[in-house]
């Protein structure tokens, strides 16, 4: 693994204007899509009278927090349309933003311990190569070559007995996608508004008209919600109700080792998935916590469960120290995938509903809520995410399906 | 880890436990003339508070029965736990 340079400073990437009273879009929240979207609808769509507020600091929310994984391996048409969109983008991202993010395409195992995950696995690969999605099934041979570390022996409590492999697929440095969306929409004049919250949205009829703040009332054409865990609380200031539960979602990273860990390995039935970050430490992470909660931390018997999934993967992992462990807040939806698109409310958009897979979408997201708010209709990739499909029937259910459990 | 008190066997460690989400939701009446919002609102909307929320709580590991619990979303603060059926407790100030 190359090191990069190591980034600027990041105060100096962009401005910190005081807030205008009047802009044409506001974004809430200015974690990685409220900055993407920002960005897109600066560059894609020459709107530039665009204000991103942030309650607390840029990006330091669940963009702080995730274990920072990319693929678009998913099962249903819809979610592998919007995750391969995302991942074709970050592919040129660097280049585009001109600033490294450090993606590292080292390859995605999910890997299958019973004949029921064989079946799934395989049907995914066929259904991925069916989508354009790159995509392999490996023996339990294949998967010791490409990751040596991982136990395969049949003897192991839950054998692997192979594994689907995307090689686009990988890692790459939250922060400086953070960053680098930051600074160049700001480049293109969009203000970046930090610890400033929004404490009210203000609807006369059926339309928006501004928010509240506690530096006072911004009047806007556009308000466009990206908050992830507390999207429920913002579109309740509107007089609307989500389906949508918040949960604790926890990760952990070991001290930094020497490189050990050549790719991404996610296991669903074991239920942990690991990475070895490029400084060297292992990032770890597994599912939410049961209960509905704010608190940011989540109970210690998860991360518990998530390392003994890990040794039972990685026997090897046994004498690594955890360094640090957190928790995030994230937005679960009914059917595990996300919400994009217009509300009941003329102008007031929603991104919500990532639950635990926001991260990876980053681009793809911003560029399709960007599109969502320019032209007041969804982009063809985020139609079947509207608001609606839950009276309709129209789900897209990727419990289970999307490779992880949620 | 939280201690989630059961009625019957008292706090226990919250792995003890399944979460059944928010209480006191009601079975339409007359499912049939149910419009698909109102469907929608009954399968899918929940509330999701940041301070008190009253939900259901099953002692999986223990006794295996349901029951309610007040508990604050910010804190894990919980203030208590109630019988199904009962009202949900009034939290002294």
């Amino acid at each position: 693994m190359a090191l990069a340079e190591p980034p600027g400073h990041p105060a100096s990437l962009w401005r910190n204007p005081e807030p205008r009273r009047t802009y044409d879009v506001v974004i809430v929240g200015a974690g990685g899509h409220g900055l993407a979207t920002a960005y897109y609808l600066a560059k894609n769509h020459g709107i530039e009278d665009v204000a991103v507020i942030e309650r607390g600091w840029l990006a330091g929310g669940n963009m702080a927090r995730n274990t920072a994984i990319i693929r678009s391996n998913y099962l249903w048409d819809e979610s592998a349309a919007l995750y391969e969109h995302a991942m074709k983008l970050w592919e040129g991202l660097s280049e585009e933003l001109d600033y490294d993010v450090l993606f590292s395409q080292r390859g995605v195992l999910n890997l299958a311990h019973s004949l029921q995950d064989v079946r799934d696995g395989v049907r995914r690969v066929e259904a991925n190569r069916l989508q354009g999605v790159d995509a392999e099934w490996l023996t339990p041979e294949q998967v010791k070559e490409f990751c040596p570390v991982v136990n395969v022996s049949p003897k192991a409590r839950y054998p692997v007995l192979g594994a689907t492999l995307q090689r686009r697929a990988g890692i790459a440095r939250h922060d400086h996608v953070a960053w680098a969306y930051a600074r160049a929409a700001d480049a293109l004049g969009v203000d970046l508004i930090q610890n400033c919250e929004v404490t009210g949205i203000t609807v006369r009829g059926d339309r928006v008209t501004g928010v509240e703040t506690d530096r006072g009332p911004v009047t806007a054409g556009r308000v466009a919600l990206a908050v992830a865990g507390h999207s429920t609380l913002l579109a309740e200031m509107a007089g609307l109700r989500l389906p949508v539960q918040s949960h604790p979602l926890q990760a952990l990273v070991s001290e930094l080792l020497e490189p050990v860990l050549p790719c991404v390995v996610m296991s669903n039935a074991v239920h942990v998935y690991v990475s070895q970050a490029h400084k060297g430490e292992l990032v770890l992470g597994a599912g939410v916590d049961q209960y509905n909660s704010y608190g940011r931390r989540g109970g210690f018997h998860v991360i518990q469960q998530q390392m003994a999934a890990a040794l039972e993967l990685f026997p090897a992992f046994a004498r690594a120290r955890v360094l640090r462990t957190w928790g995030g807040v994230v937005d679960v939806s009914p059917d595990a995938s996300p919400i994009v698109g217009r509300t009941p409310v003329d102008g007031l958009y929603l991104n919500c509903g990532w639950g635990t897979g926001g991260f990876k979408a980053t681009p793809g997201a911003g560029w399709v809520y960007a599109h969502t708010i320019a032209h007041d209709r969804p982009h063809p990739l985020n139609e079947p995410y509207s608001l609606e499909r839950f009276t309709t029937g129209a789900l897209i259910d990727e419990h289970g399906a999307a490779a992880v459990a949620h | 880890m939280q201690l989630i008190p059961c009625p019957w066997c008292g706090d226990r460690d919250e792995v003890e436990f399944h979460y059944g989400g928010q209480a006191h939701l009601v079975h339409p009446a007359d499912p049939d003339a149910l419009s698909d919002e109102e469907w929608a609102g009954y399968l899918f909307l929940r509330d999701n508070p940041a301070g008190w929320f009253a939900e259901r709580w099953s002692h999986a590991a223990g006794c295996r029965r349901w029951f309610n619990v007040l508990r604050h979303t910010v804190t894990h603060e919980v203030y208590g736990a109630y019988l199904p059926g009962e009202p949900v407790p009034v939290i002294a100030s």
